[in-house]
């Protein structure tokens, strides 16, 4: 906590920005990577999005898609790539949490939290 | 259409939206939803689930940018998340259970709006000198970078820009759009922050707003693979593009052409939705 302890709002700045900037990278790599495999397995099967048929129950469990993304298949690896995605603006809420918690700026770490507690209820 | 075709049109699709809504300002959704809905047949909420990440994307990327070089205001931006994604809530949960005919109305509204706005001659209004009590002890005063010199700023009206961010959340969760438009007239208008900052900490701020209805939307099953493939990647390109090409004097012109088409974008949703076509 040494490095914490010595932060300010220009290095908690810096932090959020290389996290943004990271977690889309990533995200864009699985997605493409995913993308990839998607297409060369069902590349030339016909399409249909038409009317709304809910996903499978198990391109929505945040288990099911690591599980099935780490056995190597497209869809879920993109589908990995979009809850990365997802997690990136919050884990710029947790850096920012961890931050004003060592700023000892306690009025914004409590709202940090209660943002956090929102999008956390969302999932 | 074999996936292999679609998924070609779709990415060259989300490149032109993403690269036209970073040049124009007005964020990729507004222009991918109608994309989507009109010309690809894509049920709403299955276009609203996609736009909402690949929004999350661009949003992040240039928040990136803009917090390095320390124009947003982050305590702004975390105290305002509370009423976005509060709001974000709601309106992904009003969009989930309402008819796409009736989101495809409210949706060429909002969008008539958004044209209107990006016309409107943006002229700073005068800055406050003194900040309101709320405002000093929430901490929202900040100082921002400009050509000048590091120039500090007050901030007033804080209920009422809360209140006013709650409703672009709310906007945001139901359409699946950042909703920028909204933000920055919370910001602006009511709260009377510089521009360059409010246009700033509204980046900041959309992906978070995004990110919650985005869950949301995951969760139902509203966000498919095969569709996210080529518009996140597609939209995440354009706009990258679109902050790279350095429009010269053709802004004007720009605007006025996208201004059209954006109308009649809203036109057509409005028609079809009230014919029950989407």
């Amino acid at each position: 906590m040494k490095f914490f302890a010595k932060m300010n709002d220009k290095d908690l700045e810096t932090i959020m920005g290389i996290v943004l900037r990271s977690g889309v990278t990533l995200s864009a790599l699985l997605v493409l990577t995913g993308g990839i495999i998607y297409l060369l397995n069902n590349g030339h099967t016909v399409a249909n999005y038409h009317s709304f048929l809910s996903e499978p129950g198990s391109l929505r469990d945040i288990k099911d898609i690591f599980k099935n993304a780490l056995m190597g298949k497209g869809r879920f690896i993109i589908q990995l790539g979009v809850l990365v995605l997802i997690a990136t603006p919050i884990a710029r809420i947790i850096f920012g949490l961890i931050g004003y918690l060592a700023e000892k700026d306690y009025l914004y770490t409590f709202i940090a939290l209660f943002v956090l507690c929102i999008i956390i209820f969302s999932l | 259409m074999t996936i292999l075709v679609l998924t070609i049109f779709l990415f060259l699709g989300a490149m032109s939206a993403g690269l036209v809504g970073s040049l124009t300002g007005l964020g990729g959704g507004v222009i991918l939803i109608p994309l989507l809905t009109i010309v690809f047949k894509v049920d709403i909420h299955y276009a609203i689930g996609t736009s909402l990440v690949s929004v999350i994307a661009t949003s992040s990327g240039a928040a990136a940018a803009y917090v390095k070089e320390g124009i947003s205001n982050i305590r702004i931006g975390m105290f305002l998340e509370v009423a976005t994604t509060t709001g974000a809530i709601m309106g992904a949960y009003i969009a989930i259970y309402t008819q796409p005919y009736i989101i495809a109305v409210i949706f060429g509204a909002v969008l008539i709006f958004a044209a209107i706005s990006s016309f409107a001659k943006k002229e700073q209004a005068q800055l406050p000198a003194t900040s309101t009590r709320l405002a000093y002890w929430l901490r929202l005063n900040g100082t921002y970078p400009s050509l000048t010199g590091i120039k500090s700023y007050q901030v007033i009206n804080v209920a009422g820009g809360f209140f006013m961010m709650m409703a672009a959340g709310i906007i945001s969760g139901l359409l699946g759009i950042g909703s920028g438009a909204l933000k920055v007239i919370a910001m602006d208008n009511i709260m009377r922050i510089p521009f360059k900052v409010s246009t700033a900490t509204s980046n900041f701020m959309i992906g978070v707003t995004a990110a919650a209805s985005a869950g949301l939307y995951l969760q139902r099953g509203y966000i498919d693979p095969g569709l996210s493939f080529p518009v996140v990647l597609g939209v995440l390109l354009g706009a990258i593009a679109g902050s790279r090409i350095l429009v010269k004097s053709k802004t004007r012109v720009l605007r006025l052409v996208f201004g059209v088409v954006i109308t009649l974008l809203a036109a057509e949703m409005i028609y079809n939705g009230l014919t029950h076509q989407i």
